[in-house]
């Protein structure tokens, strides 16, 4: 599955950067989803994928009895999706304040920092 | 926004709350042990709460929720460092986990849980914070009055 | 002695607290602290005198190898002993200088802090420690410079003070890192017994040059020396402290204290002794244009930190008693003098030495102490200051090398300085009668206590030098020297030393004389002294300024899009580059995919390309939450139960973020042309592409053993958890998950101040737009 997730996951990145290079902040929002959600894949599936075995301890053991799926990663990632969560209301928040002050939604018409 | 839901969206984000925030805090504490967390379970609640908010109105979210979301974070922020503490009493480094077994009932507290909690509230007040901010200025920018008609 | 210096900066914090209840009284409260460090020092002499090392034990990163040991030998002791006492009187007669001053709170906090600071510096034996309490000296003495921070000549002097020392700290620091290294110890009292090893070593050169670099900067050794008559903008009794009598000597502690581990090689012979020769005898050329009494100081003070260099790179035994002699001599007659300056300048309202004469009469006891320390300056017996010249004189006739050009500058410098206390002390108090812009007259005792005192102690030391005879015999035994004998004595007989010093008396003298002449020629030459060292910085300054305006036009040119396909490039370019070369493009792995997971990879893959191409805001969030929903699918075929969860409660949550923000938000507009969109979909698809190449070449490289191994085998034992994943993040990685919950904090305040606080500015809101943000205030219900 690795190989596939890699070219998917290079197609998200794709996709994420070529939304951002565009001029509406609309668009740059939509990338920026797409960029963290290519960012949390890649350090998940780089890890290693496994199928069929959650990290978990079964009841009453003290250690899964064969291989689990590593559980750093995930641990890194869950947070992750929740930040960038935060971090998206804070960008479109931001991205709605702007249009609402300078009135454009093109982002070539917001490169002076006193407009 | 004031009340946007249809009366079966009313009734049923009456009912469905009790039952989302009681299932939240089910995530929560089997969350050491299954699948779930303080992550998970603070999604939950705000998302129960999103869609109170979006059925019953700004103002019955504020009504209810009795504390300003910005107090959960808070909240939140400083269970997440005073569960730093005890391990540091205890002699251990900073943060180090302590468990307690209360008797009776035979529940396993400990920092950690105190910690997961921190994280619970963080989470909830972060979102609810966020909404009801964008909620309010929509409000003031765009219907000036609408906020009287709530209840 | 640790907790005494930490204490000390908890006490400069509480100085505004301490102000409310003494009022202009706190100058006499703070000084009781140095006043008593002065008094433990004391009493720990019977150890120093010995010839012991007291070291006194304190971790601080055991893990890094840092300490907060403090060692105390001979040359702390004395540097120490310095700071303590010469600190005390500053901070009295700062009650009188500054009485009344708005921001004498301001004063005291920093001026404290400084000298705990300084304090550190001199007794730490972690060379990191050290470090760390060199910047801290650099940092206060730049808020001293600019105290008063209204005058612009100030703010301009402290600034380069600070970029001139602190640029030397740069130096500085690569230079103990590579002496760690040679010398395989952080700790100064193991360095310096490993100087054979060090000098020795490859590195020698490269951490000579650095450690230089810094000590020479802070020292104010040409040609860096120009910092520091400007840093005269700072109220006096700074000037006194900081520039004369400590942190200026901190260059030279740090030469003196790596003597032991550094000293004796060609290269530090003779880089030290021309610097210092060099430097004496410019800062007492420069001095003879100046008018002003504090510049006049100021200058002298270069001249006698070239001395101590110049000694150190001579580095017999001699040289060395000279060292410590003139060390203490110049500390005693420089603050001395510099009190007196700030008492002129307080009394007659001028600094101008020109503009005064015959102040003896109005001012008898400010005439006695200039006197007294002015002949010290000037060499002349019966005071220390003869005693520390006639020493110094002796070394450099043993000079190693070039002992005949140094020789002579050593006694140019020697008569030029002789002018300049003649300038100082004949000038304001002997002559005709002057009228001052305010009637002059003689200051309180207060303000004449710390000038007095040291004065008369310059007076003692030069009567009886013998008294000194066990201070500077365990200083020299701190700079490698124990089997020195210490003798001094005022009186040598007649020799070359004192023909030297009679002679330099004679054309000091004559150059007083003829001071008003010369500096009319003076004035002259000053287009090309202006060609200096100074111009140099400013014309770095200017450059630095060029190139940031220069490459702010070129690369931060406003256009988003612009750095993004910068950086893009770069990143592509570098790791690129370095994948192809290094690893090569053959990824060796195998595939195995069942066929449901494969139309996940497909659904997220359309998911994301109709999320791009898309005309309605709409169906690029519908097309989102397909990506999303297949993540979150991806999740849990790959046994990642509570990123599933996560996932597809964030979605959620995000739809309803995006309704509320994104539908209030102008349609897609096109609006670049088809080239620009080619040319973006090349930087995307570079970028896309060299991450499946990474990820490829990482699955196919050896797996290392999992960090998470311990945790999967812990979870239950330790973290009494069964969900690893949630054990990580609330006991194994908590602090990681402390952090991001203060993220997530942040972001949700920002959002909440960005439209609060701009909802009430803004200008599409009104009154009743304000009044309709209440509701938010009544959350409490």
């Amino acid at each position: 599955m690795e190989p596939l997730m890699a070219i998917t996951i290079g197609i998200l990145f794709a996709a994420a950067i070529y939304m951002m290079l565009r001029r509406s902040i609309v668009k740059l929002v939509i990338g920026l989803i797409l960029l963290s959600n290519a960012a949390n894949l890649l350090i998940f599936a780089t890890a290693g994928m496994v199928r069929g075995a959650p990290p978990l301890v079964p009841k009453g053991m003290t250690a899964p009895e064969t291989a689990v799926a590593d559980p750093l990663p995930q641990a890194l990632v869950l947070t992750a999706i929740v930040i960038a969560f935060g971090v998206l209301s804070f960008a479109v928040v931001l991205v709605r304040r702007a249009w609402e002050i300078v009135g454009a939604d093109d982002l070539d018409q917001m490169k002076d920092t006193d407009t | 926004m004031g009340r946007s839901g249809t009366l079966i969206l009313n009734a049923a984000a009456r009912l469905l709350l009790p039952l989302q925030l009681l299932f939240s805090v089910f995530l929560l504490l089997r969350g050491h042990d299954e699948p779930g967390g303080g992550f998970i379970a603070g999604l939950v609640a705000s998302g129960a709460f999103a869609l109170y908010l979006f059925s019953q109105g700004r103002h019955a979210l504020g009504e209810m929720l009795k504390v300003s979301p910005r107090d959960l974070i808070g909240m939140g922020l400083l269970l997440g460092v005073i569960s730093t503490l005890p391990g540091w009493w205890a002699g251990e480094p900073f943060f180090t986990a302590q468990w307690w077994t209360i008797p009776v009932i035979d529940f396993k507290a400990s920092t950690p849980l105190i910690f997961d909690i921190g994280v619970y509230l963080v989470v909830v007040g972060s979102v609810l914070t966020a909404i009801t901010a964008l909620v309010d200025t929509d409000q003031a920018e765009h219907d000036p009055t609408d906020h009287d008609q709530t209840h | 002695m640790q907790t005494a210096v930490l204490g000390g900066f908890v006490a400069a914090a509480m100085v505004p607290l301490l102000h409310r209840w003494f009022g202009s009284r706190t100058p006499l409260v703070m000084a009781l602290l140095p006043a008593s460090l002065a008094v433990w020092l004391i009493s720990q002499w019977p150890v120093i005198a010995s010839g012991d090392v007291l070291l006194l034990e304190q971790a601080w990163v055991p893990g890094l190898d840092i300490t907060l040991t403090f060692m105390i030998d001979g040359l702390a002791w004395l540097f120490a002993m310095l700071i303590t006492v010469i600190g005390a009187l500053v901070l009295v007669y700062s009650r009188e200088y500054l009485h009344g001053h708005r921001d004498l709170p301001r004063f005291l906090v920093v001026i404290t802090a400084f000298m705990m600071s300084m304090l550190g510096l001199v007794l730490a034996d972690n060379l990191v420690t050290l470090f760390v309490f060199w910047e801290l000296t650099s940092i206060t003495s730049y808020l001293l410079i600019g105290f008063n921070h209204t005058d612009s000549a100030a703010r301009k002097a402290a600034l380069q003070g600070l970029l001139v020392t602190v640029g030397g700290g740069l130096a500085l620091l690569a230079g103990f890192v590579l002496l760690a290294l040679a010398g395989d110890s952080w700790s100064l009292h193991e360095l310096v017994q490993r100087g054979d090893v060090l000098r020795g070593h490859d590195l020698y050169t490269p951490l000579l040059i650095c450690v230089l670099l810094g000590a020479f900067t802070k020292s104010a050794q040409f040609p860096f020396h120009f910092w520091l008559p400007n840093a005269m903008a700072a109220p006096t009794p700074v000037s006194a402290y900081l520039h004369s009598a400590t942190m200026v000597k901190a260059g030279v502690y740090l030469l003196a204290r790596l003597h032991p581990a550094l000293g004796g090689t060609d290269g530090w012979v003779i880089t030290l002794s021309l610097v210092g020769a060099v430097t004496m005898v410019t800062g007492a050329f420069l001095a003879m244009q100046h008018t002003n009494v504090k510049k006049l100081l100021a200058y002298s003070t270069v001249m006698g930190l070239g001395t101590l260099t110049m000694l150190l790179g001579i580095g017999t035994e001699k040289a060395l008693v000279a060292f410590a002699v003139f060390l203490l001599a110049h500390s005693l007659y420089k603050g001395a003098l510099f009190m007196v300056a700030g008492i002129l300048d307080h009394e007659t309202g001028t600094k101008d030495v020109t503009a005064m004469g015959g102040l003896r009469h109005l001012m008898p006891a400010t005439a006695i102490v200039a006197g007294v320390a002015g002949l010290s300056l000037a060499g002349l017996p019966p005071l220390l200051g003869f005693v520390g010249k006639e020493l110094m004189l002796t070394s450099v006739l043993e000079a190693p090398f070039w002992r005949l050009l140094i020789l002579l500058l050593a006694f140019t410098a020697a008569f030029l300085t002789l002018a300049v206390a003649a300038i100082i002390v004949l000038r304001p108090f002997f002559g005709q009668r002057q009228d001052t812009p305010q009637p002059p007259h003689d200051p309180s005792r207060v303000m004449l206590a710390g000038p007095g005192l040291l004065a008369a102690l310059s007076l003692l030391f030069g009567l009886v030098p013998g008294l000194l005879d066990p201070v500077v015999g365990a200083v020299v035994t701190g700079m490698g020297a124990p089997e020195a004998k210490v003798h001094l004595a005022l009186w040598h007989g007649f020799n070359l030393p004192l023909a030297l010093s009679f002679a330099s008396l004679v054309l000091g003298l004559t150059i007083y004389r003829l001071w008003d002449r010369l500096r009319a020629g003076l004035t002259r030459l000053a287009p090309l002294i202006r060609c200096g060292p100074e111009a140099g910085y400013d014309a770095l300054m200017a450059g630095l300024v060029i190139l940031a305006d220069g490459q702010t036009r070129f690369l931060q040119n406003g256009y988003i899009r612009n750095y993004l396909v910068m950086t893009l490039l770069v990143l592509v370019g570098l790791v690129g580059h370095a994948l192809f070369f290094r690893h090569g493009l053959a990824p060796d792995v195998t595939l195995s995919v069942y066929f449901h997971e494969a139309v996940t990879a497909g659904l997220m893959i359309a998911g994301a390309v109709a999320a791009c191409v898309m005309r309605s805001r709409l169906a690029a969030v519908a097309a989102l939450g397909v990506m999303g929903f297949s993540i979150a699918l991806t999740f849990v075929l790959f046994s990642a139960p509570d990123l599933a969860i996560t996932q597809l409660l964030v979605e959620t949550l995000t739809v309803i973020l995006l309704v509320l923000v994104l539908f209030r938000l102008p349609r897609f507009a096109t609006l670049s042309t088809p080239t620009e969109r080619l040319r973006d979909l090349v930087v995307a698809s570079l970028t896309g592409g060299l991450i499946t190449l990474l990820m490829l070449a990482v699955l196919s490289g050896e797996r290392l053993p999992r960090i998470s191994d311990y945790m999967v085998a812990n979870s239950q034992p330790l973290g009494h958890g069964h969900n690893i994943v949630n054990v990580i993040l609330v006991d194994f990685r908590a602090l990681d998950t402390l952090g991001e919950m203060f993220v997530l904090a942040l972001a949700a305040i920002g959002v909440f101040a960005m439209l609060r606080f701009h909802a009430a500015l803004g200008e599409g809101v009104d009154r009743d737009g304000r009044r309709n943000l209440a509701p938010t205030e009544d959350d409490h219900g």
